[in-house]
């Protein structure tokens, strides 16, 4: 690769350069500016200068790259320095790289090639670390190159290297060098810059991710010497973090912080990560500084990298055969750095466009007028000023808004706005509501619409002087004028045939065939009402809930109850005409649970009993959802139905559906079938219930094929959840069920909700991901609405957008609230539009887009094959990233894998997107599972899907018990795997607890109370009870893990070398999966492949 | 004459049978001439306290076309022990079990005394009776209370292994499950779709056998409950389950909006009960009773929209042909009676509200089944509440007055066809050389269903003469006819009766006086009557008065005696006196006019003198009216306006109303007090007096009549004043300021002026 790389890189790097500048602008230019302040932002401003004087001298690039460094602050300053140098060194050093390449003998393997396989910078900085990585890939795919956006650093810091030597002068030397050796000085450079950036080149990899944010890097030049000093170590691992958010302060705390931060995290976590971050550091010291701890590969090969420097030349053959894992970016590191830069100091929103911390950091928010990242986040944080731009980028605009997510204790929940029999003021002509981007004019007489410019009076109730700066003296009195998030009142006007809303009810429908009864269900789901009424939700400080409820069971036919507090007895009543559904009863059916506590009781005591005898097998479905809805239509209020379903409803009745599950269809055209409803009737039916605001939550408990498919759909379309509990047991799932049920049952809800998204003009909401109905292109009609829902919205331009003015979003959302009030909740946010790609990909939130990405491909399987779906996800990654390589990187090798530092996750998340069970089946996959999954994604937020398609694996035993906090997450890899170890794996969904075949006896005996391996019993899902340290510790982490996500994760006990690890190792997503799914490494190499393609 | 008078009456105790003519013409011309039909009444379950069953099965003549019963009639050879069919003339052997009869030991059906006789038949299953209540819960609080109170208390009046039902209804229709022990269940329809029998029995699942209990316990099939049993339970098994029910019965829940009548859905409520039993027990004795409080106001059947600004039907409307949805539910409701009639049960309609229920459509399901016919203001009243009760009244037996699944078949001699009858009873249509081609009511077959009956009910049955006029009856021939009828008796036995008359044959030309002297004017007006309101339902009134008045004419110009063109001359025989009068009043009554009647009440009145005895139909006729005065015991007075007078207490009876009514006098004195003073103690018993008479009556009344206490100038005296012969109106001056009677201010004929000119139509030449 090197060698490949290295011819082409010149011609690159002159053009990457350019791009870093703006690189190190956006990132860089933070923090290197920060680091070295003067400098590096000289060099920003004129990193193009700077590049280009990199350039010149890179004659061999690397000499530019050096320069670069700063110019390429963005990207992958650091990474790209450590890239450039990587690729330089590869390229020119191919060998050198080599060398370091083969110190990752799994590297080696991969990148047959020396190719410079610059991964995505920050990630793969460590990887790159082993700068080998980026040889190896090159090795491998030959002219791939992973190196991510680092490539361009690479030049840069190979420049550097020369000269700065210091800097990271590992890029620069290394370009000079020619080989690895400029790598290690490149290297450790590198990382501390690549890391800033992100993929930078391997060496920064390492410690990219700390040193990314540094990267500072783009300091470039200055900071090199700076940066080679010891700082370079600490630089990278502080310099990256800070580096993002706060260019200028980042630098110098980053550094030391970074220093420590580094150790720290890899000292405190297990002993592998201490291991290898020592290595790192090593590594990173000596050549980085930033090294990255974490792989335990790393360790090893790390104190290579160092080496590297000096191997170079010799290394390289070797290296070329395989791409190290270790030195492709590393999710974990990421998280891990961001967690480390970003979790300490809470995130303003008053700034426009800022990139919030990724959704693993713990961080809180302060509201300055723009909505928390809770609320919304964006693919892009910059918007690219005109389409063009944005069609060049393919970098899809959309925003993941989740209008009434749950907000940590610490945070304030939205306030209330009441603005009287007036309503909430608004922009008359495109509607706005108020907020405080709206801009007060003619001493406040006046105001002009922040979305479409019009000029609105300001009514006299509400006007008010304005200061000196034209801003409401009032303003910070007002939420609406102050914040980013709030709600409104809303008047009678936004009701319902204008009346305002009853409180909402709650309809429980149970299904009581034979199978229901048979295992277990009816009583536990019975039992278990009768305390769960008592949690219904309530809002704010309110005594008891106002909720309804009622209750329905059902199997061939509906049994609807009057359980009206006057009644000694609860009274059935029993509908058989499923094929024109109604309600049976209004007066008794939906009741407060306090007035008829006692028939309730008597009711739920008396189900199981009713019908224990039944051997009735056949039920029916549609027909239940419309009783629901009847009833609701009938009281006249919103509200939701919890359906307990087991079976395929194959009774004669609407919507009756056949079983049509077929494997065969897999992987032809008419995959397609299995996803969509069988029948048209529950869209029609779902299409009601929205109308009548009846939001449906599903619980299903098949033992066979039931056709989530077609089941699932008014659920989805009504804005509810579906559960799913396969071959249910009572003795093995209650907890899972009824833990769901209870959180379920007890979240707070919105009913009959609409929402809108409104944009300034230039853009506009064009299509929408999610659970709900829509019945024309604006409106977003929900049911029903928790905390956990997400829509997704996708926006394209419609015109040109202004640099100065930004991009405005504002989400409104009608909604009726448990307690029957109805409001207006509205969302503001304001982003950055950019005229240079650079600061779109600098401003990118790679877990958003996957979040975004993930549903676009989830909705198309419904129409194309699946195959395409997955082509096109590719081809879009692919242009992503070849238009930044393209247009931003530094110039490099076309071997050379260049990432942009906040897209250097990008490849390994797809990876898992194309592999997860939609797209990609494995055989154990029902048609059930796939489109429940299906289903799932659509709502879920981005921290769902982040963790659902990169699972944590959580090694329990490596770090000391004492230490409190949570254990670093170790990449999802069997290669991460020590059989001495026992590890958690959750991805939201699923919880194992993998156990190592040699652990320790002491090990086995406290957690599992059994004197060996051998004992364990495998699929066991409740770890004993033990009053020692390791099982408290366990039990402890399992909960809070539980406690993180929306559903229960059933615990299972994974053996090494059982049956079920195969069930476990799906999770493992770096890894090769059975069904076809490309390691990540492999994909890697595709991807470069593809942009390669693209490029040439 | 007075033998004739004695005969009648000795046949109607002995076989409960009034006909026309006693002496019947002996050619089908004179008969045709005589003008009224020869026909007769009938009350088939006439209660005989002398007349025990006996327990073994009658003998049938073994002519398959024929299989009529051994009666006192037949010629028996003792000694071939052969008996001879009086109607078809087979020579018949007797059963082995007749071995031993001779002369003087005759079984009873030999007897001449036992011309109707009754058997039990012991074979077959025997069912249960089953009462299936159908109850309108869209009733004000106090009505429903009321009702629920009736229908609790019905529980106990019940044969403790009868088996009950109960279906409610309001908007939606609930089939209530009574086997449940602890949570009372009801399957539930929607008020708005009719459902086929086999929709309803498969949303009650009733047609799959209960197979897991089958399957659970194989040892005990035959311990199998009927599948039905869920919503049809023996009384003594859920009395106290049932009651509670009714206990917590709640009025329809469903809100009912300003200016709009609650959704009632009484057609579907009828047809899922229909179906139910359809399904489960065809052909056994059943009642469903409807309680219904308003018109239908949705679903199949319904009567009028829910929109109160929209009224119920009039008769004007329905004139108007503006009864938008009287004849879809005409039809649903004929539907439903028919199939009702063909399973053998029948229904009762108990309607009580203030306003129409939608009788008017839903008539045929009481008519066409038998079933009670009870209107009332309120279940809140006595009115109700003791006619219900009625229902459940028990004869000298202990049994109930009821009787079910009857089969009515006529067998007449071959001189005799049956063109048809006029009662509760639906045909079916079976053929037979007896049949006539002329019709009659319901004609067409010689069988009929009458799946509900009591001792009082009565049909009207016509029968042509066919012989014709050039082969004369031999002298001295005798005509016979056969009725028997099958029934399910209220103990649950399977019963026949078998009533077997027979009448001279005369020669009308010959024997004319004969023939006129055995003339039954009182059965002849009602059977007349029966025609005329059987006509009434199928056409327009005028033409049905017409009708009548030409019979009238025309008997009058068959059997007066006139000189030509001389009025003045005119004279009826003894036999015939009354007959004019009759009709008369006839005439003036609800069963054929409707002014000042709505459809509903109509179709009420009709109801009742379509299944009513003799005597009752003629007090329904013309009604009787009671003087009550100082000047001597209680007398039955003119209905008329001159028997209205100050110092009188009058009762009137017109079997639907007992109106007490008070002279002005009368009304002053008690005014005074004067019942109260001890020395006038016989003002106070006069005043009681009526009361008693009227109390008297009541009790034996079914269905309860409107009982009405009023004094002159009183505004129910209309009741009286409506009915009265107005011989003095505002027209006849000459009585103003009269003390003889109360002028009526009407301008309907009076009787005077209607025999004045039937005398002068009768006596013309013209037509």
């Amino acid at each position: 690769m090197n060698v490949n790389q290295s011819a082409p890189p010149v011609p690159p790097f002159g053009q990457p350069q350019p791009v870093y500048a703006g690189y190190h602008q956006s990132s860089y230019g933070g923090q290197p500016g920060s680091t070295a302040p003067p400098t590096p932002y000289g060099a920003y401003n004129g990193p193009v200068p700077g590049y280009q004087q990199t350039l010149p001298p890179g004659v061999s690039r690397a000499p530019p790259s050096s320069e670069a460094p700063p110019a390429s602050t963005a990207q992958a300053p650091c990474g790209q320095a450590a890239y450039g140098q990587f690729g330089q060194g590869d390229v020119q050093n191919g060998p050198s790289s080599t060398v370091q390449m083969q110190r990752f003998p799994g590297s080696q393997p991969f990148g047959s090639v020396p190719l410079a396989p610059v991964v995505s910078q920050p990630a793969v900085l460590q990887p790159y670390g082993p700068p080998p990585t980026s040889a190896q890939v090159t090795a491998q795919l030959a002219g791939m190159q992973i190196s991510g956006a680092v490539a361009p650093a690479l030049p840069p810091v190979g420049l550097g290297y020369g000269p700065p030597t210091s800097l990271a002068s590992a890029s620069g030397s290394f370009p000079n060098s020619g080989l690895y050796g400029s790598y290690p000085q490149g290297q450790a450079p590198p990382l501390s810059q690549a890391q800033g950036h992100l993929g930078a080149q391997p060496p920064q990899r390492s410690a990219p991710p700390q040193a990314s944010s540094f990267t500072s890097p783009a300091s470039g030049g200055p900071r090199m010497p700076s940066m080679t000093g010891p700082l370079l170590p600490g630089q990278g691992f502080g310099g990256p973090s800070v580096s993002q958010p706060n260019h200028v302060s980042s630098p110098p705390p980053q550094a030391l912080p970074p220093g420590t931060q580094m150790t720290g995290p890899p000292g405190p976590p297990p002993p592998m990560h201490s291991s290898q971050q020592p290595g790192y550091q090593l590594q990173q010291n000596g050549s980085f500084g930033p090294a990255r701890g974490p792989q335990p590969n790393y360790g090893g090969p790390y104190p290579g990298a160092p080496t590297f420097g000096s191997q170079p030349g010799p290394p390289q053959p070797l290296p070329p055969k395989r791409l190290d894992p270790d030195a492709i970016p590393s999710p974990i590191q990421v998280i891990e750095d961001d967690r480390n830069n970003r979790g300490s100091e809470p995130f303003v929103t008053g700034v426009r466009g800022q990139v919030p911390p990724l959704v693993t950091t713990n961080f809180l928010v302060k509201d300055q007028g723009n909505a928390s990242p809770r609320y919304i986040r964006c693919t892009s944080y910059n918007i690219p000023c005109t389409s063009d731009m944005a069609k060049q980028a393919q970098v899809p605009l959309a925003a993941v808004i989740k209008p009434l997510a749950r907000l940590p204790p610490e945070e304030a929940s939205p306030y209330v706005v009441d603005h009287g029999e007036s309503g909430p003021l608004r922009c008359n002509r495109c509607k706005a509501y108020m907020c405080p981007f709206m801009q007060f004019v003619e001493g406040g007489r006046r105001f002009q619409c922040c979305f479409c410019s019009c000029i609105n009076d300001v009514p006299p109730q509400y006007f008010q002087h304005l200061d000196h700066t034209g801003k409401r003296v009032d303003a910070y009195d007002r939420p609406e004028l102050s914040l980013g998030s709030y709600e409104f009142l809303a008047t009678v006007d936004y009701c319902k045939n204008n009346k305002f809303p009853s409180p909402p009810a709650f309809i429980f429908m149970i299904d009581v065939s034979y199978n229901a009864i048979r295992s277990g269900l009816v009583r536990l789901l019975c039992e278990e009402l009768k305390s769960l009424l008592d949690f219904l939700p309530r809002e704010g400080g309110a005594e008891e809930s106002e909720i309804r409820v009622g209750f329905v069971t059902y199997n061939k036919v509906l049994h609807f109850y009057n359980v009206k507090s006057s009644l000694a007895q609860p009274q059935m009543m029993v509908v058989s005409d499923v094929a024109d559904m109604f309600v049976p009863l209004l007066d008794g059916f939906l009741v407060n649970v306090s007035e008829s506590r006692a028939v309730i009781t008597s009711l739920l005591d008396q189900i199981p009993e009713m019908f224990a005898d039944t051997r009735e097998t056949e039920t029916v479905f549609a027909p239940v959802i419309q009783a629901g809805m009847e009833a609701l239509k009938a009281a006249e209020c919103a509200g939701k139905l919890f359906l307990f379903h087991t079976s395929l409803p194959i009774a004669e009745a609407p919507g009756k559906l056949k079983n049509r599950d077929d494997r065969k269809l897999i992987n032809t055209d008419k995959e397609k079938t299995l996803f969509q409803p069988q029948t048209g009737a529950y869209q029609t039916l779902a299409k009601e219930c929205v109308a009548q605001g009846c939001c449906v939550d599903l619980f299903l408990f098949p033992n066979q094929y039931v056709d989530v498919a077609t089941l699932s759909v008014v659920p989805q379309l009504t804005g509810g959840s579906v559960y799913k509990y396969a071959c249910f047991q009572v003795e093995n799932d209650q907890e899972r069920f009824l833990s769901d049920l209870r959180r379920d049952v007890q979240k707070l809800v919105g009913f009959d909700a609409v929402m809108r998204v409104r944009t300034s003009t230039g853009i506009r909401a064009v299509d929408f991901f999610g659970a709900f109905y829509m019945s024309n292109t604006t409106d977003v009609e929900l049911a029903g609405l928790d905390g956990d829902k997400t829509v997704t919205v996708e926006f394209k331009h419609d015109d040109r957008l202004n640099e100065e003015s930004g991009a405005l979003l504002q989400c409104a959302l009608l909604y009726t609230s448990c307690a029957g009030q109805r409001r207006l909740r509205i969302h503001n946010l304001a982003l950055n539009c950019c005229t240079q790609l650079a600061d779109l990909y600098r401003n990118c939130e790679t877990d958003t887009l996957i979040n975004y990405m993930a549903k676009f491909a989830y909705r198309g399987v419904l129409n194309s094959p699946v195959k395409t779906v997955r082509d096109t996800l590719i081809t879009q990654c692919a242009q992503i990233l070849a238009c930044y390589r393209k247009n931003c990187a530094s110039p490099s090798s076309a071997g050379q894998l260049i990432l942009p530092e906040c897209m250097k996750l990008l490849p390994v998340y797809l990876n898992c997107v194309l592999k997860s069970d939609v797209l990609q089946p494995g055989a154990e996959v029902t048609t059930d599972d796939r489109a429940y999954v299906r289903q799932l994604v659509t709502s879920m937020d981005v921290a769902e899907t982040n963790v659902f398609f990169y699972p944590r694996l959580l090694p329990l035993t490596k770090s000391p018990i004492e230490s409190a906090t949570e254990p670093p997450a170790v990449r999802a890899s069997e290669e991460r795997l020590s059989n001495g170890d026992i590890y958690l794996l959750e991805n939201g969904l699923n919880l194992f607890l993998w156990v190592g075949a040699s652990v320790q006896q002491g090990v086995v005996q406290s957690l599992f109370s059994v004197s060996s391996f051998s004992q364990i019993t495998s699929g066991l899902s409740v770890l004993p009870v033990l009053d020692n340290p390791l099982s408290k510790k366990v039990r402890g982490l399992i909960d809070s893990l539980r406690a993180q996500r929306s559903r229960y994760m059933k615990l299972i006990v994974v053996k090494q070398e059982d049956k079920l690890e195969m069930l476990f190792k799906h999770f493992l997503v770096e890894d090769k999966s059975l069904s076809g799914g490309a390691s990540y490494v492999d994909f890697l190499c595709h991807m470069h492949k593809e942009i390669r393609q693209l490029l040439s | 004459m007075a033998t004739y008078l004695e005969f009648i009456q000795q046949n109607e105790e002995r076989d409960g049978v009034r006909f026309s003519w006693n002496v019947w013409p002996s050619s089908r011309l004179e008969a045709t001439r005589m003008v009224v039909p020869l026909a007769c009444l009938l009350t088939p379950l006439k209660e005989r306290p002398d007349l025990p069953p006996v327990q073994y099965e009658p003998v049938l003549c073994s002519r398959t076309t024929c299989r009529a019963i051994l009666n006192p009639l037949c010629q028996v050879d003792y000694r071939a022990k052969l008996w001879a069919c009086n109607f078809c003339f087979q020579r018949n052997q007797f059963p082995p079990v007749y071995t031993c009869i001779s002369e003087v030991n005759q079984p009873a059906e030999l007897m001449p005394q036992f011309s109707t006789i009754e058997y039990v038949i012991q074979r077959g299953a025997q069912y249960p009776l089953i009462f299936l209540y159908v109850v309108d819960t869209c009733l004000e609080e106090d009505d429903l209370q009321a009702l629920k109170e009736s229908l609790q208390m019905s529980l106990s009046l019940l044969p403790p292994d009868a088996l009950v039902g109960l279906i409610t209804f309001g908007r939606m229709v609930q089939v209530h499950e009574l086997s449940c022990e602890r949570i009372s269940k009801s399957y539930v329809f929607r008020g708005t779709k009719d459902l086929t029998a086999k929709q309803i029995q498969d949303m009650l699942g009733l047609t799959k056998p209960a197979m897991p209990m089958q399957q659970a316990r194989p040892g005990q099939p035959q311990e199998q409950p009927l599948v039905s049993s869920r919503f049809l339970q023996p009384v003594h098994k859920i009395d106290m389950n049932l009651t509670d029910l009714l206990g917590e019965l709640q009025r329809d829940p469903w809100p009912v909006t300003q200016g709009k009548r609650p959704l009632r859905s009484t057609g579907v409520a009828l047809s899922i009960a229909v179906g139910l039993l359809e399904g489960t027990f065809p052909n056994t004795g059943a009642r469903i009773m409807l309680f219904t409080g308003g018109p239908p106001t949705q679903g199949p059947g319904m009567v009028v929209g829910d929109e109160l600004k929209v009224p119920i039907r009039s008769w004007h409307d329905i004139e108007k042909d503006n009864a938008r949805f009287m004849k879809k539910a005409t039809k649903h409701y004929e539907m439903l009676a028919n199939r009702t009639a063909t399973n053998g049960h029948c229904i009762d309609i108990y309607a009580c509200a203030l306003d129409q229920t939608g009788l008017l459509e839903m008539k045929c399901c009481a008519n066409l089944t038998g079933g009670h016919m009870v209107m009332g203001d309120s279940f809140n009243t006595s009115l109700f509440k003791q006619t219900f009760q009625k229902i459940f009244s028990k004869d000298f037996n202990g049994d109930f007055r009821m009787a079910f699944g009857a089969t009515l078949e006529v067998k007449t001699s071959r001189e005799l066809k049956v063109a048809g009858a006029i009662g509760p009873c639906v045909s079916l249509n079976v053929k037979g050389p007896c049949v006539s081609e002329n019709e009659l009511g319901v004609g067409g077959t010689s069988q009929w269903k009458i799946c509900g009956l009591d001792p009082t009910s009565t049909l009207g049955i016509y029968f042509e003469v066919v012989s014709q006029h050039n082969a004369p009856v031999p002298q001295g021939g005798r005509g016979a006819i056969q009725y028997v009828t099958r029934y399910q008796h209220s103990s649950t036995q399977r019963r026949i009766r078998v009533t077997t008359i027979a009448r001279n044959w005369a020669d009308a030309q010959s024997q004319l006086r004969h023939i006129e002297a055995a003339f039954d004017q009182e059965a002849a007006a009602v059977l007349m009557a029966r025609l005329g309101v059987f006509r009434a339902e199928s056409e327009e009134g005028p033409d049905v008065l017409r009708w009548l008045d030409r019979q009238l004419i025309r008997l009058c110009q068959k059997f007066g005696q006139y000189n030509k063109e001389d009025p003045t001359s005119f004279r009826l025989s003894d036999s015939f006196s009354l007959y004019p009068q009759f009709m008369f009043h006839l005439r003036r009554s609800p069963f054929l006019q409707v002014f000042n009647n709505s459809p509903d009440e109509s179709s009420y009145y009709r109801h009742h003198f379509a299944r009513q005895d003799l005597t009752q139909s003629l007090i329904m006729i013309q009604p009787i009216l009671y003087s009550y005065s100082f000047h001597g015991p209680p007398e039955p007075v003119l209905l008329d306006s001159s028997s209205i007078l100050a110092d009188r207490i009058l009762l009137m009876d017109t079997f639907f109303q007992i109106v007490i009514y008070l002279g002005e006098t009368i009304v002053q004195w008690r005014k005074a007090g004067y019942q109260d003073m001890p020395e006038y103690e016989n003002f106070r018993h006069l005043l009681q007096a009526p009361l008693d008479d009227a109390q008297e009556i009541l009790q034996a009344r079914f269905p309860m009549p409107r009982y009405i206490n009023t004094e002159h100038g009183g505004s129910q005296a209309r009741f009286l004043l409506s009915k009265v012969n107005p011989s003095q109106t505002h027209n006849n001056l000459y009585a103003w300021g009269q003390e003889t009677g109360a002028p009526i201010l009407t301008d309907d004929v009076s009787l005077q002026v209607f025999v004045d000119h039937l005398k002068k139509l009768a006596v013309s030449s013209a037509c």
